[in-house]
């Protein structure tokens, strides 16, 4: 008699082991670090809400959030601002075209994120390109770099081509008969669009502000590169905790509370994507 | 309907125009400052390659350049690996397995960076394992791999199974079954999942900073030790970067057409 037992199921066990020890486990390590209090021994383990008292009260602490979602939330909005015509004038040249166009789009998200926005700190600096731009047109003397601008540049440049590849995908699924037959029953350009096209593309818009608004919240080079040393975002505040305070209890609690949210919406996101298509089918 | 065709097309024109400048002034101000005649970040003065030849000469960046290298090719090999035989096996396991096994995969693609570089951190020092070279390495395989797998699964749930069965019945084992009859059909997704993880592990930053130790150095990290001072070499090195991944698509997207392969793994990214 043979057993019956799947031989694929096997070939899945290196990388359970895998997972559990490098991923499972440290995020347990968070978990555990957060509820609990700093010099605790194993043996002597007490579990605290201290680490999150201390987060919803420190006027400091609360003020870097408010501050970190406020940058990552204008740089959304720039992105839809910018991201969206880029995608639909992409959707709407010929093929060949906007497979380039695509292609050119994607092509600089491929070097290093770090790399790139360095460059602009030259590009900003007092003297640089963009200050001696501003002063042929008479504005002299500009110093960008070390601002909010510049951390709003600097994160609308890195996450920008993601909103318009995620806008793109939507608008290039929709079906074009769709807008003739809107023009059949007398809508103009200005009604189709509002009507057909952006309800349709709002998947698209929602995928791509998961995809900017993330990553922006905690992002913690770029504020410290384009913002300068003295430029806090929640993942400074989490970078410092773990490399110069040596906090790890308290950076826990703010890592997870982030991870919680940062994974909540990526579901939620996912439900809102995934609702659409249902219905069609 | 001719006079806002025409307003359409000078504004969409300026739309790509600027935002193409937009996305290459970085690029083609790193390049064009790394020949600068002049310790200078933004004054151009003459050509040289005397930033190359610091950099060439400089041990700590040279030895970014090999850590960067290394770390990248071998996490992909190892990340290519353990993902196309995980996502084959679980292609052939039960739903409610597959399903948990994926989700816990997805953890490090949802997760911010400097949330799975600090969860590394904790583990690393909790079994007291010196932080370098080593531990670099392995947390770029755990954030490589999920690419790998994600990349491969869509491809395989299009397969056709009673293929896999053919050979089963006529005496294969399972690795037999696997390494001729499913990997060949899946081979493109291979490919691109390798392309991802080569590019993941070469750029990333945050979770190497908070894994790494012992004066270990990725280029990401030297760069971002090395940005509060002007010192063009970093122009020069990072030029380096844009070359060896400008390299690695055009082979990456040259070689497919030489396979005679329909979709280049650009496009399917």
């Amino acid at each position: 008699m043979k057993l019956k037992i799947n031989p694929f199921f096997f070939m899945t066990g290196p990388y359970l082991i895998w997972i559990t020890a490098m991923i499972v486990i440290p995020m347990l390590l968070i978990v555990l670090y957060a509820f609990t209090i700093e010099g605790n021994d194993v043996a002597t383990i007490q579990f605290s809400l201290d680490n999150f008292v201390r987060f919803v009260t420190d006027k400091t602490f609360l003020f870097v959030v408010g501050k970190s979602l406020w940058i990552a939330f204008l740089t959304t909005i720039i992105c839809i601002i910018l991201g969206y015509p880029i995608a639909y004038i992409i959707s709407k040249s010929r093929g060949r075209q906007s497979l380039i166009l695509i292609l050119l789009l994607t092509l600089p998200t491929w070097i290093n994120m770090l790399v790139r926005t360095y460059a602009w700190m030259g590009i900003l600096q007092e003297g640089g390109v963009l200050s001696n731009l501003l002063e042929m047109i008479g504005i002299p003397g500009v110093s960008l770099l070390y601002t909010d601008f510049a951390v709003a540049l600097g994160m609308v440049y890195n996450f920008l081509p993601f909103m318009v590849l995620q806008i793109h995908t939507s608008l290039a699924k929709m079906d074009n008969s769709l807008l003739e037959a809107a023009s059949d029953l007398g809508a103009n350009k200005v009604q189709s669009f509002l009507r057909v096209t952006l309800p349709l593309s709002m998947p698209g818009v929602v995928s791509g502000i998961t995809l900017v608004f993330l990553p922006a919240v905690s992002s913690f080079f770029i504020p410290k590169l384009l913002g300068g040393g003295q430029y806090v975002l929640v993942g400074n505040v989490i970078e410092n905790q773990f490399i110069t305070a040596g906090k790890w209890n308290f950076g826990s609690a703010i890592s997870l509370i982030m991870a919680i949210i940062i994974i909540f919406s990526m579901w939620l996101t996912r439900k809102i994507e995934v609702q659409p298509r249902k219905e069609e089918n | 309907m001719h006079k806002p065709n025409r307003i359409w097309n000078i504004f969409s024109k300026t739309m790509i125009g600027f935002s193409l400048l937009f996305f290459y002034l970085p690029i083609v101000y790193i390049i064009v400052f790394s020949f600068n005649g002049k310790r200078s970040l933004s004054e151009l003065d003459g050509f040289s390659l005397q930033w190359y030849e610091k950099m060439f000469a400089d041990p700590i960046m040279m030895d970014s350049v090999v850590v960067t290298i290394l770390i990248a090719v071998l996490a992909t090999i190892i990340s290519t690996l353990l993902g196309t035989i995980t996502a084959i096996g679980l292609s052939k396991c039960g739903k409610s397995f597959r399903n948990a096994v994926e989700r816990v995969n997805e953890l490090p693609v949802m997760n911010p960076d400097i949330v799975t570089g600090i969860s590394l951190l904790m583990l690393f020092s909790a079994l007291a394992v010196s932080k370098g070279f080593v531990t670099m390495l392995l947390a770029h395989i755990m954030f490589c791999t999920p690419f790998v797998i994600l990349s491969i699964m869509p491809k395989l749930r299009t397969l056709d199974p009673n293929l896999t069965d053919a050979a089963l019945d006529l005496g294969c084992t399972p690795f037999q079954a696997m390494f001729k009859v499913i990997v060949p059909q899946i081979r493109p997704a291979i490919f691109t999942g390798a392309l991802i993880a080569f590019t993941m592990s070469f750029d990333d930053f945050v979770i190497s900073y908070f894994v790494t130790g012992d004066g270990v150095q990725n280029i990401s990290i030297l760069v971002y030790t090395m940005s509060k001072r002007v010192d063009p070499s970093i122009n020069a090195l990072s030029t380096l970067v844009i070359l060896i991944i400008t390299v690695a698509l055009l082979i990456v997207n040259i070689v497919p057409h030489f396979l005679h392969r329909k979709k280049t793994p650009l496009e399917t990214k």
